[in-house]
């Protein structure tokens, strides 16, 4: 009797574990560049199957979180606008106010744009920056800007890289910034969270022990994007040297 | 009152002009596939609310059938602006900033004074909703001065966003499908399963022990769903509750922090974040680019975590 009962409770562990299979769906996918979009809804579909929900019932389930999230696509209602602007040249002409400041370098112009976006998710105005609304149309064309303007043209390997640092630098100065409001989703999200497991503190007090976090971030980040700069020049001063013989060459 | 459904049927107005975009564009490869996508993301956001859930679930398929299997095919090449208009564009010089400027000041602006206004006694907008209201408002007014700024033709806009659009792809959609499937995730008790799964196999003698095990969960978990906010109560109902505060003694506020901390940690180091997907998309970068860069910064800040917490959790801070 009692191994029956023993066998029943690992019976229904293992049960409980079937709904993990949608983690490593998910991984696999990834990993091996399946559509993204089929690796996502095989994972919902399989971990909901697996748990034991009725289809239509898991179908309507996905159906209602998705319309429930609309709000995270509401981005690209900016669209418009950052294409009509970069059909006049919005770009080009970001690249050019930049390339009029030799002191700036692209990790400078990523560093100030990490100081700015963390001051102000610091202050509660997190909707000030963004990849749709600053990074694509402002930040990105004036980091390369900088880049060219100090070290050349750069090599496709370097403009990936830039543009990248310059989605991180939002990132990064956004998700250590944003701790530190009291009235924003993070903070309110982690009091609620505590309370509903009986602990009750004051959204100041976490708020205030984002602190240290939010200055670490600032400065190991920071020093990366000095770093970058150091880098960019390693490589132009190594394109120089390769291209430099070959012109003695050619000269009389 | 006014609140997000306005914000709705704007974005669905969006996306119903780039589903005709893409209808429209004689010879492209998958047209129809790209029209009909675009075009169920419109409706979607134009009548989400009046599908009903299955209505809903099917549309999900939906996408997944035109944006996986058919294909949505390549972005419209890039107008350029020549002769005389090209002439007057680059006399605007620094008021072609204007227009992105307007955004940014209109939804501050708005998020302060919508909560205010009051029409025959009643709020004119929702408060919860008022910062998305004034973002939307703002990018209404900087589409009207970028119209007026640049004279470009009535349907400059519409090949724009079309452009754009398609440039993202089906990148688009990903992350509020994948909103969609933390919420599986929670119907499917995926979060007890992996506390179980902590508690069986992690042993939590020493507060240390417990430190690392809670920082680094939360980073992994978020890794695995794609959001800090989802994996934050399963780790502290398994973790952070029960050992470093119940067993420990730690400091609750810091466990909260730190933990919250660490799981931003994980963001930057996930393909499932849309803080990911959106600037690789949106930058035309390969897939793991945004990923790699962050990656050395994630890990320093995710080690300063764990030493944090370990320090702040056990000697509480009396603030």
């Amino acid at each position: 009797m009692t191994g029956d009962g023993a066998r029943w409770v690992i019976w229904g562990a293992g049960v409980a574990m079937m709904s993990l299979i949608g983690i490593p769906v998910i991984l696999v996918g990834l990993v091996l560049r399946f559509n993204p979009l089929l690796v996502v809804t095989a994972a919902a579909l399989l971990t909901g199957l697996a748990a034991g929900v009725p289809p239509l019932v898991l179908i309507a389930a996905l159906g209602k979180a998705f319309n429930d999230a609309r709000f995270v696509s509401v981005v690209f209602l900016v669209l418009p606008v950052i294409g009509l602007m970069e059909r006049a040249g919005l770009q080009a002409r970001a690249r050019a106010v930049v390339e009029r400041f030799a002191r700036l370098t692209p990790g400078r112009v990523l560093l100030a744009y990490m100081a700015a976006r963390q001051l102000s998710a610091a202050m509660g105005l997190l909707s000030l920056g963004g990849q749709a609304n600053m990074v694509r149309p402002l930040v990105a064309p004036m980091t390369e800007g900088a880049a060219e303007a100090r070290f050349g043209p750069l090599s496709e390997a370097e403009r990936v890289r830039i543009r990248a640092h310059a989605g991180a630098s939002d990132n990064i100065g956004a998700f250590f910034g944003e701790d530190i409001f009291v009235a924003l989703g993070s903070v309110l999200l982690i009091v609620a969270v505590l309370a509903a497991n009986g602990l009750k503190v004051a959204p100041t007090r976490i708020a205030f022990l984002a602190i240290p976090t939010a200055l670490a971030a600032f400065l190991v980040h920071g020093a990366r994007l000095l770093a970058l700069d150091r880098a960019l020049a390693g490589e132009a001063a190594r394109r120089a040297r390769r291209q430099g013989p070959a012109d003695q060459a050619t000269a009389p | 009152m006014i609140d997000l459904h306005l914000v709705y049927d704007l974005a669905g107005l969006v996306f119903a002009v780039v589903a005709v975009g893409c209808a429209l564009q004689r010879g492209a490869p998958r047209r129809a596939s790209a029209a009909a996508f675009w075009g169920l993301i419109a409706v979607s956001f134009l009548f989400g609310d009046r599908l009903g859930d299955l209505g809903n679930g099917w549309l999900v398929l939906g996408l997944a059938l035109f944006g996986g299997v058919f294909g949505l095919g390549p972005a419209p090449a890039a107008e350029t602006v020549e002769g005389e208009a090209a002439a007057r564009l680059s006399r605007l010089k620094g008021w072609l900033f204007a227009p992105l400027l307007v955004i940014p000041v209109v939804t501050l602006a708005g998020s302060l004074a919508l909560p205010a206004l009051r029409l025959h006694g009643q709020p004119l907008a929702s408060p919860k909703d008022a910062a998305i209201l004034a973002m939307a408002a703002g990018v209404v007014l900087a589409l009207i001065l970028a119209m007026v700024l640049t004279r470009a033709p009535p349907l400059a806009p519409a090949r724009a966003a079309t452009r754009l659009m398609q440039s993202v792809g089906q990148a688009a959609i990903l992350p509020q499908l994948l909103a969609a499937l933390g919420a599986v995730f929670v119907l499917a008790k995926v979060g007890t399963a992996v506390e179980t799964l902590i508690s069986r196999a992690i042993p939590l003698e020493t507060p240390l022990t417990a430190v690392i095990a809670f920082c680094l969960g939360m980073a992994v978990f978020t890794m695995a769903v794609g959001n800090a906010f989802a994996a934050f109560p399963i780790l502290v109902s398994g973790i952070g509750a029960p050992i470093l505060v119940g067993r420990f003694g730690g400091d609750p506020a810091a466990m909260g922090a730190i933990g919250m901390l660490s799981g931003f940690c994980g963001t930057l180091m996930t393909p499932m974040a849309a803080h990911n997907i959106v600037p690789t998309a949106l930058l035309e970068l390969p897939p793991w680019a945004v990923i790699r860069v962050q990656l050395p910064t994630a890990l320093i800040l995710l080690a300063i975590n764990i030493a944090l917490c370990d320090l702040l959790v056990f000697h509480h801070i009396p603030i």
